[in-house]
């Protein structure tokens, strides 16, 4: 479904953030990337949606060439690409709602955006995702308002109300503790399984991409160095991306998401939270 | 490394003992290059020397000018209101509508030219004539805009509507290329990301991040243009200006105090209600 | 706000009711105000001239032109006095300013009942009034001079000093004034060390602008008499010697860069 080819980003400065990387994203697969700070992940990831021009290469997203893809198309090619940023980029002094319902602009005209007249379908789909991430008594607040767990489960129910083919997820977790960053995974994941979604996930912490992710892609220095799936990611293979360190800490991958739920002994917690 | 002061040597540096440290220590100066520390300080002695050496004080003519001082000290006690008021309402009223014309026909052109010359939206070219646009109404003075327009379009309010409208330009489409030029980046990428056409991203990107700032600039912009239009009358521009000069040149200073407790009276009221609004649209 | 839940689907509206309508009728009564605002100018507006404006534009403009540049011999003089009305016109104003401006601001002031108040009176009537009227007001009662034009100066820039001093006071960082204040000090030592270094910057920062806003002004005060290249401009224009304008325009223009660049340099500078 995403074919990245030969993908390569260098900088004015002669920075070579990617360096020819070849990538294949299935339909409904969900990929974790992950490498040391300066790796390229961040860039390859906005290559794609083309928040950064490649310098050169290609990206196939069914069947178009995202890179030579000129402003109309590329709209429409956004539209299909759901982004969740790692600062949670919500526009600040808009309400949730307004946050939210800004996923659907590709698809609707100026003014009803400006009059903020949505389809009642849309309108539809912003409550229903609401209910899902757990925010439907916060409709009308101002984003600014919201703590940091808060503003990245609007982040993802803007980027799903597009009703994409996949997630471009930007380091999700960097900015929250440990167990919204678990709660934020799990929705993610329980999300893209539910609808179908491909994604491809930038994170720095290695155990979670382990109980979270299908495949894991590792990045060092712009190239690929592993692709496989969790269980193969021993001491050796992470030295090779990361360098030198103590790596007994990391944990292994857990069975399948929906054996975890149940074994998971903060579910309760994780329900009453969500309310 | 040699300023740091070594201990003496029969002193020991443990737990019992303490090192005695003989140095002097002054606070380092504000400009560390000395030569440029005098050279500032000769020059600005020699200036003041020269400058007030230049002045003319004709303190003979002060003198006698107190007694008008006096006068005119006594005129703001007893402000006078009701002598000359048809002239005086019909002034400040003027003065008023002028200020809310040209603000407004400001805020209008400002926007499009502010979003122009914002190095972060506009191409270069735009962005360059943008600029110059705004260095052209930053450049004069009020005073003389309005000698010019006066003598190009007539006498009356038009010239001086025409303005300050002009001096609005300098200032709103400046601090609102420069608000733009700050915004968050990551906001409106997101939006950006979602696959929305241009005039959707300003709408949801940009314009909830500039709009306070905008509405506070435009109510203190507002507040200039009134104070402004008082003067530009001095000049046949309109307004109150006209009034408080032929009361200055007749020395009837309670009519000229009346007018301007006036100004200052309205100068506070626009504060307290901008403070208002301010607050209620963060 | 305004979400109802009616039989299956949930309903959004971006403003309530209310909000909708006052907003609409907020912008009526702006429309309303500015159309009869632009109907009373329009009124006093004598229009055959309006429509004459570009060829008149256009007469002016090439009478304008060349501009005569002997003229200049007779305006160092009052561009020297237009320097010194500002340069020492702003001196003048810091000093006065300053005191005005701890007597206003709520952490500094002695009584916040009484005296803030009253400094905060002083603050508006002296911003209120523009220098140019100030100017009026001074050449009325000592004369005409370059004096006027000074003490105009320094009467108008009070306001704006002080007002952007005591807003920088009252937002300094109270930690460090406690730190002071919790090693013993008295008043003016905390003053001296825990206030002044924190608005010092700003401080320069706001001494430097209002001293480039006064080099403009200070151009115009000869209009009214308060000396300066005013004088000249003045002179000119009632003789309609429009190279002489130019000319005058020019140096204005030069002068206003100069300070500006000056100016920023400071400011860069104090960053």
């Amino acid at each position: 479904m995403l074919e990245i080819k030969q993908l390569v980003k260098k900088y004015h400065t002669g920075d070579l953030a990617v360096n020819g990387v070849d990538l294949k994203v299935e339909k409904g697969q969900v990929m974790a990337l992950i490498g040391p700070s300066g790796a390229g992940k961040s860039t390859l990831i906005r290559c794609v949606n083309r928040l950064e021009k490649a310098t050169s290469g290609e990206i196939w997203l069914n069947g178009e060439n995202i890179v030579k893809m000129r402003s109309g198309k590329l709209r429409r090619a956004r539209r299909n690409m759901g982004m969740i940023f790692q600062e949670y980029a919500l526009v600040e002094r808009l309400t949730v709602m307004e946050n939210v319902l800004s996923g659907r602009l590709g698809y609707v005209g100026f003014w009803r955006s400006f009059l903020r007249k949505f389809p009642q379908s849309d309108i539809n789909a912003a409550f229903g995702l609401l209910e899902k991430v757990g925010l439907d008594t916060m409709v009308n607040k101002r984003a600014d308002e919201l703590s940091g767990g808060q503003r990245q489960r609007v982040g993802i129910a803007r980027a799903l109300i597009q009703k994409p083919d996949i997630l471009l997820v930007d380091e999700p977790t960097a900015s929250l503790d440990p167990k919204t960053s678990r709660q934020i995974m799990r929705l993610i994941t329980e999300l893209c399984e539910e609808n179908k979604l491909a994604a491809i996930i930038n994170i720095h912490d290695v155990a979670l991409a382990q109980m979270y992710a299908e495949r894991i892609v590792g990045l060092r220095e712009g190239s690929i160095v592993y692709d496989g799936p969790p269980d193969d990611l021993k001491p050796d293979v992470l030295t090779e991306i990361y360098g030198k360190e103590d790596w007994t800490a990391v944990r292994k991958r857990k069975p399948k998401i929906k054996k975890s739920i149940e074994e998971d002994s903060t579910t309760e917690e994780h329900l009453e939270e969500m309310q | 490394m040699t300023d740091i002061p070594t201990n003496p040597p029969d002193t020991e540096v443990s737990g019992q003992q303490t090192s005695t440290f003989t140095a002097n220590w002054s606070p380092p100066p504000f400009i560390k290059n000395p030569l440029l520390r005098w050279a500032l300080l000769l020059g600005l002695i020699l200036y003041l020397f020269l400058s007030i050496g230049s002045l003319d004080v004709n303190w003979q003519r002060i003198y006698v000018g107190l007694d008008r001082g006096a006068k005119f000290v006594n005129g703001f006690m007893n402000p006078n209101f009701a002598g000359r008021w048809t002239d005086i309402s019909e002034g400040m009223i003027e003065s008023l509508i002028m200020t809310v014309t040209s603000t407004a026909i400001g805020i209008a052109i400002s926007i499009p030219i502010g979003f122009g010359a914002a190095r972060n939206l506009a191409p270069l070219p735009v962005y360059l004539f943008c600029r110059g646009i705004i260095a052209l109404s930053r450049s004069f003075q009020e005073i003389i805009v309005a000698i010019l327009f006066v003598a190009i379009f007539g006498f009356g309010p038009l010239a001086g509507v025409l303005t300050l409208s002009f001096a609005t330009i300098g200032f709103l489409s400046k601090l609102l290329a420069e608000d733009i030029e700050s915004i968050d980046k990551s906001q409106a990428e997101a939006v950006q990301a979602t696959g929305s056409a241009w005039w959707q991203w300003l709408n949801y990107g940009i314009q909830p991040q500039v709009m306070p700032r905008l509405i506070g600039l435009s109510l203190y912009r507002l507040d200039i243009n009134f104070r402004e239009s008082a003067v530009v009358g001095l000049v046949g521009a309109g307004g109150i200006g006209a009034t408080l000069n032929t009361a200055f040149d007749r020395y009837e200073y309670d009519t000229a105090a009346a007018i301007l407790i006036l100004i200052i009276g309205i100068v506070m009221l626009s504060e307290y209600i901008s403070g208002y609004i301010r607050a209620g649209v963060q | 706000m305004a979400e109802t839940l009616s039989s299956a689907t949930k309903v959004w509206q971006y403003r309530s009711r209310n909000k909708q309508l006052l907003s609409w009728f907020i912008w009526l009564i702006g429309t309303a105000l500015f159309m009869y605002c632009w109907q009373r100018v329009s009124e006093s507006t004598t229009w055959f001239f309006v429509w004459d404006a570009p060829r008149i534009a256009a007469d002016i403009g090439s009478r304008m032109m060349p501009p005569r540049w002997s003229y200049i011999n007779e305006l160092w003089g009052p561009l020297w006095d237009t320097l010194n009305i500002a340069t020492i016109g702003t001196m003048m104003a810091i000093v006065m300013a300053v005191p005005i401006a701890f007597l206003a601001a709520r952490n500094t002031s002695p009584s916040t009942r009484f005296i803030r108040p009253l400094a905060l009176l002083i603050i508006v009537s002296s911003r209120s009034i523009n220098s140019l009227i100030w100017s009026l007001l001074l050449v009325s009662i000592i004369g005409p001079g370059v004096v006027a034009g000074i003490v105009a100066i320094s009467l108008r820039s009070i306001g704006f000093i002080a007002k952007l001093l005591y807003e920088a006071i009252e937002e300094i960082d109270k930690n460090q004034v406690e730190a002071v204040t919790a090693s013993g000090a008295n008043s003016l030592q905390i003053l001296i060390y825990g206030i002044v270094p924190q608005i010092l910057p700003a401080f320069a920062g706001i001494s430097v602008f209002r001293w480039d806003i006064n080099i403009r002004e200070s151009t115009v005060l000869g209009l009214v008499g308060a000396g300066g290249i005013g004088l000249q401009l003045n002179a000119s224009l009632n003789v309609l010697a429009w190279p002489q304008v130019t000319l005058i325009l020019i140096l204005i223009l030069l002068a206003v860069i100069f300070s500006e660049w000056i100016s920023a340099k400071v400011r860069h500078a104090i960053i």
